[in-house]
């Protein structure tokens, strides 16, 4: 399957790791990713929050450009560009003086034909029982299914089939045969917004989803959001600092897990690039422990 | 607190529903919303407690609905509205506050290091085109003196190859973007 693939800057930037293993197990897939030209950023949060216009500018201009490409399909592995460009979608078919607006400023034609689609679309049409065939059972460990906020709301951009207890994530793990354990953060919020301005509250609300998949007796926690990840990886510190609690938990893409279902190596998955190491023995053994070596050199 | 906002003769509330098409009316007060939000907690006036402020349809709670710190820590996570058995559009009623706010020049003090930050942010767009993080923590430093900030990641991240020290230059795409609503604006 052949699909467009609008990276977003996160993937090339502090979560390249999450680039990686999804173009490292791509082949494995049976997905051909062909990157849209001259993308621009979708403006995240912070077009959103001041200036409307410019948050719809942005993603519109990178919508056009996948038309012009002509992708049917555009893959949008990082969630919060995949909400961004989804809910613009919304916006510029139910709106045409705001759609008139938009595409004078991008100076670009738009008409919407381009379906935009989140991993876990991608993954649950690729990752089929021939792929399966492959991994019979080769990731077997307990894990958690954290979706985070942009994965499944709101329900009148994103189509999540239940908004509070969301399986696909649960259903792709068990695919590669690992065991999703039930829990109770699935679709709590972690901050990330606030990750620079108010670490002391995304510290409190990723204290608590380490702890209840902690308490579940998860092995990792499964992230499909660079977002996610660098709030519950690269904060560690700061969260133990709120919290007063020491958490070993690693946080791994959707992708790494499949890559190391695959048996790819862990390079190759970018495992290295956690601050909570993730290492991988014999047959994938998932170890938990903080990097401290790298941790205690900066603190 | 008598200062009184003009909203093209209407009220706070009526303007809402002018933008967005968003009666908050429609809210009965159960507190579902308050009650699941992340950042209630740390917000001067709960999301429920803020619309009620909005339904009483005064000048002075009009003012502190706009004032508040709130608005800022909204985290736009849909918690709330997913929930609101009103189907209360939250998210989008704060994105309306967040653009009064700025435009009457009543943003909260405390909220001024998050009005900075995406300033920063968009900034870093605006130059590069793409997010350069590098970029972003020097700019947002600059604008808020907070120097202190994110020096416990930064070398962890560069060590784990997760920073790139020279931007790249992607100006180029959005330049016409940038420049069509500095022309709107001049206009306006
Ligand atoms: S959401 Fe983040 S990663 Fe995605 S394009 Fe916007 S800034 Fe870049
Ligand atoms: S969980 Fe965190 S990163 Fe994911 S959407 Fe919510 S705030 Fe954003
Ligand atoms: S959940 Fe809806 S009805 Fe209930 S208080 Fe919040 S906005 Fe009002
Ligand atoms: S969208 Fe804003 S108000 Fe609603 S629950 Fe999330 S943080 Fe709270």
């Amino acid at each position: 399957m052949k699909i467009g693939l609008y990276p977003g800057c996160s993937l090339e930037g502090s979560s390249r790791e999450y680039a990686e293993s999804l173009r490292a197990i791509a082949p494995h897939l049976g997905l051909e990713l062909e990157e849209i030209e001259g993308w621009n950023c979708c403006g995240a949060s912070s077009a959103h929050q001041l200036d409307h216009t410019l948050s719809l500018a942005l993603p519109a201009r990178i919508l056009a450009q996948a038309e012009k490409q002509k992708f049917p399909e555009l893959l949008v592995p990082c969630a919060a560009c995949y909400n961004r460009l989804a809910s613009t979608k919304k916006d510029l078919a139910n709106d045409a003086s705001t759609r008139d607006k938009v595409t004078d400023l991008i100076n670009m034609p738009y008409t919407g034909v381009t379906s935009v689609q989140n991993i876990l679309e991608v993954l649950n049409l690729v990752l089929t029982p021939d792929v399966q065939k492959k991994i019979p059972a080769a990731f077997p460990h307990k894990v958690v299914c954290y979706y985070g906020c942009l994965l499944v709301r709101p329900a009148s951009v994103v189509h999540a089939e239940k908004m509070e207890d969301p399986m696909q994530m649960d259903d792709l793990m068990k695919r590669i045969g690992a065991t999703p354990l039930d829990w109770g953060m699935k679709t709590e919020c972690c901050g990330a917004s606030l990750s620079i301005t108010r670490t002391d509250i995304v510290g409190k609300l990723c204290g608590n989803i380490l702890e209840d998949a902690t308490m579940r007796g998860a092995e990792a926690i499964i992230v499909a959001c660079p977002m996610c990840h660098s709030n519950l990886d690269m904060r560690r510190k700061e969260i133990e600092r709120v919290t007063g609690k020491k958490f070993s938990i690693p946080i791994v893409y959707i992708t790494q897990a499949i890559g190391m279902a695959l048996g790819l190596d862990a390079k190759s998955l970018g495992l290295h690039r956690h601050f909570v190491e993730v290492s991988v023995h014999g047959k994938n053994k998932v170890q938990q422990n903080v990097s401290s070596p790298s941790m205690a050199a900066v603190s | 607190m008598s200062v009184s906002i003009d909203f093209g003769g209407d009220s706070l509330a009526g303007w809402i529903q002018h933008k967005s098409g968003i009666s908050v009316q429609r809210c009965y007060q159960c507190g579902k919303c308050s009650a699941g939000c992340p950042a209630s907690s740390d917000m001067d006036f709960a999301p429920s407690v803020l619309l009620r402020l909005l339904q009483l349809q005064n000048a002075e709670s009009d003012q502190k609905v706009l004032s508040s710190y709130s608005i800022w820590l909204c985290l736009t996570c849909h918690t709330c509205s997913a929930r609101c058995p009103m189907e209360v559009d939250l998210p989008k009623v704060m994105d309306v506050l967040r653009a009064e706010s700025l435009r009457h020049k009543l943003v909260n003090k405390r909220a001024k290091d998050i009005v900075a930050f995406h300033k920063s942010f968009i900034d870093t767009i605006r130059n590069f085109g793409r997010l350069w993080e590098v970029g972003l923590v020097a700019d947002y430093k600059l604008r808020t003196r907070h120097f202190w900030q994110d020096v416990v990641v930064a070398p962890v991240m560069l060590k784990k190859g997760k920073l790139s020290l020279i931007p790249l230059f992607h100006k180029k795409f959005v330049s016409r973007i940038f420049s069509g609503l500095r022309n709107r604006e001049e206009r306006a």
